[in-house]
């Protein structure tokens, strides 16, 4: 747990006094990831750096785990904080293994030990040991050198992590696999973890809460669907996007929308049943046609079934796409989007058919926490002031 | 011909010489690497007394090398001194003080202030930063920085034939004054040749001490 407390920061400047970060007050509960986010100069970074005093605070307090880091020693509290920064930072004069190795050595740990570290920590971010622990940072790519990073910053445990940008010099494509990557790794950490970014993409994938902050101040605090739902003030929504409804697609899994009624027809039925059971359920332009193990096979479409005699398994189209339960619904909204269809069968893992999801449903699901939180507001707005 | 039969004639002598020069070279900026380097990296913690440090290096430089024997006789003859190795030595010292200060400020100075900020917040204390990351990223410039005193010094070297100290200057200096060309010329190509020399010698050890996975580094540098 990371814990602010009235955390402000007055730089000195030429031109007078600057706040930097203005009695900010917040806590990441522990294991979850917390993004801080806002234009640039708004206080971000310099909150972020206040928690291993890279920055030094003017006043204010960074309680980690429940203690209060005020009375600790500088480089004892650094050790025991991951920190990862946008430029890297490897150390070029260093072997791969003794980059990842430097704080478990600061901090005393036998040889084999700290090898036996390096080999696990290379593991853990999917680069063969043997092929790079004896290698140098110059040696490897941009997305490989940020892997190092992060390997390093973990490489003593540390309960919290401190991330500036981690992955912000990272081309798209490498970026949302490492992305990805983290977001597997740090479901077994469960570290503790604040991190800074820019990019409000990135804040609404890798967030569990979403720290919005503007000219030193900490504006919205909340999760990210809460934030897209309900930013608390034009500055928060118009950083968010005019899309930021969209955005929430990124954040919903088929799993939430997905209704598991669904007609289907059996090739042995008939043409005729077909266009029964597609007015029965009230499809507008087919229906799905599976096989004994309930995998997709095919499409019944209605003009056909009314005008032709026969059996399904003789008369169908490909299906064009199917979805899973964990996928989020932006790829859905892309596959109907190139399809130009309305609804798609969601499939379970072993590929059975269990259910399918409409155009219809993802807009109601979406709508529905926009009219909840526009009731709320008004709810709030309606009552009385004392 | 004539000037390559000199040589061989007096080749014991040239060696000799030669490995005086070399010595005294070696000692001088020997003490002036052991010196310079610390003051550099002492330095670079503040910014007003590095450019005071600097501008008092760069004054002694300024000073021509027979000015600086000249200054130092009535002063080290009072301990018997004033003449031959010690104020030799002691002008090579101060003439080397600013390009290795400076190299070494300018090398530490430069490390990417992204590395700097990994190792502070890894929690590297300014001991282990300098130890670990800063002294070794710094090594090609702090070795160009002595490249360029022993070759600067092998030139000033030369003139210290003129109080006493032998080396490859007293075959100059007896050239200019016995009107004999043929020691005057060999001398003074011998000078150069062990100025390119020992500099290519050096460059080779600059590789050998700059960190692997630096290269490129090195070779820019």
């Amino acid at each position: 747990m990371i814990r602010l407390e009235n955390l402000t920061k007055v730089f000195d400047t030429p031109k007078g006094a600057v706040v930097a970060a203005d009695h900010i007050n917040m806590e990441v509960p522990s294991g979850e990831i917390c993004i801080l986010l806002g234009p640039s100069g708004c206080g971000k970074t310099t909150t972020l750096k206040m928690i291993n005093r890279i920055v030094k605070p003017s006043s204010g307090k960074v309680f980690i785990n429940g203690d209060d880091t005020t009375g600790m020693d500088t480089q004892d509290l650094r050790r025991n904080i991951g920190y990862v920064i946008q430029q890297i930072g490897l150390f070029p004069n260093m072997t791969i293994e003794e980059n990842i190795a430097v704080v478990p050595k600061l901090l005393g740990w036998d040889k084999a030990r700290y090898k036996e570290r390096a080999r696990e920590l290379m593991h853990m971010i999917a680069l063969e040991p043997d092929a790079f622990l004896k290698r140098y940072p110059s040696e490897l790519s941009g997305g490989q050198q940020q892997r190092i990073g992060v390997a390093r910053a973990l490489a003593a445990d540390p309960p919290v992590m401190l991330m500036d940008e981690p992955f912000g010099a990272i081309d798209p494509i490498n970026r949302a696999v490492i992305q990805d990557e983290f977001l597997k790794m740090q479901q077994d950490l469960k570290k503790t973890i604040m991190f800074v970014s820019h990019d409000i993409d990135e804040a609404i994938k890798m967030g569990d809460r979403v720290a919005v902050f503007r000219e030193g101040k900490l504006v919205q605090y909340s999760s990210p669907d809460d934030l897209l739902a309900a930013p608390k003030n034009a500055f928060v929504e118009s950083f968010l996007g005019e899309d930021r409804a969209l955005k929430r697609l990124n954040l919903v899994k088929v799993a939430e929308v997905v209704s598991d009624e669904i007609g289907t027809v059996k090739p042995e039925d008939t043409l005729t049943t077909a266009l029964a059971r597609i007015d029965d359920f009230g499809y507008q332009n087919s229906i799905l046609m599976i096989n004994d193990k309930r995998q997709p096979v095919g499409l019944i479409s209605r003009s056909l079934a009314r005008t032709t005699k026969g059996y399904c398994r003789d008369h169908f189209q490909n299906v064009p796409a199917t979805v899973s339960l964990d996928d989020d619904l932006r790829k859905v909204a892309s596959l109907m989007f190139a399809q130009d269809i309305t609804w798609l069968p969601c499939v379970d893992e072993e590929g059975r058919v269990c259910g399918q999801i409409t155009q219809r449903a993802m807009t109601h699901h979406l709508g529905a926490r926009f009219r909840t939180k526009q009731r709320e507001t008004s709810a709030v707005a309606a009552e009385p002031k004392e | 011909m004539e000037l390559i039969q000199y040589a061989l004639d007096n080749a014991d002598l040239l060696l000799s010489r030669t490995l005086e020069h070399i010595s005294l070279v070696g000692v001088a900026v020997g003490i002036a690497t052991l010196t310079g380097v610390p003051i550099g990296i002492a330095i670079t913690r503040n910014e007003r007394v590095a450019q005071a440090v600097l501008y008092a290096a760069s004054i002694i430089v300024t000073v021509p090398s027979i000015a600086l024997f000249g200054i130092m006789i009535p002063v080290l003859s009072l301990i018997g001194q004033g003449i031959g190795y010690l104020p030799a030595v002691i002008a090579v010292l101060l003439y080397s003080q600013l390009p290795i200060i400076r190299n070494t400020y300018t090398a530490i100075n430069n490390v990417d202030p992204a590395l700097r900020e990994a190792a502070r917040g890894i929690g590297m204390s300014h001991r282990q930063r300098l130890r670990m990351v800063e002294i070794p990223l710094a090594v090609p410039v702090i070795m160009a920085g002595v490249r360029t005193a022993v070759v600067l010094n092998i030139g000033v070297m030369a003139i210290a034939a003129y109080i006493g100290a032998g080396g490859l200057g007293t075959f100059i200096s007896r050239g200019i004054s016995q009107s004999d060309p043929r020691q005057l010329i060999v001398g003074a190509v011998a000078v150069s040749l062990l100025a390119i020399i020992v500099d290519y010698g050096l460059l080779a050890v600059q590789k050998r001490f700059t960190p692997k996975g630096m290269e490129g580094a090195a070779n820019a540098a």
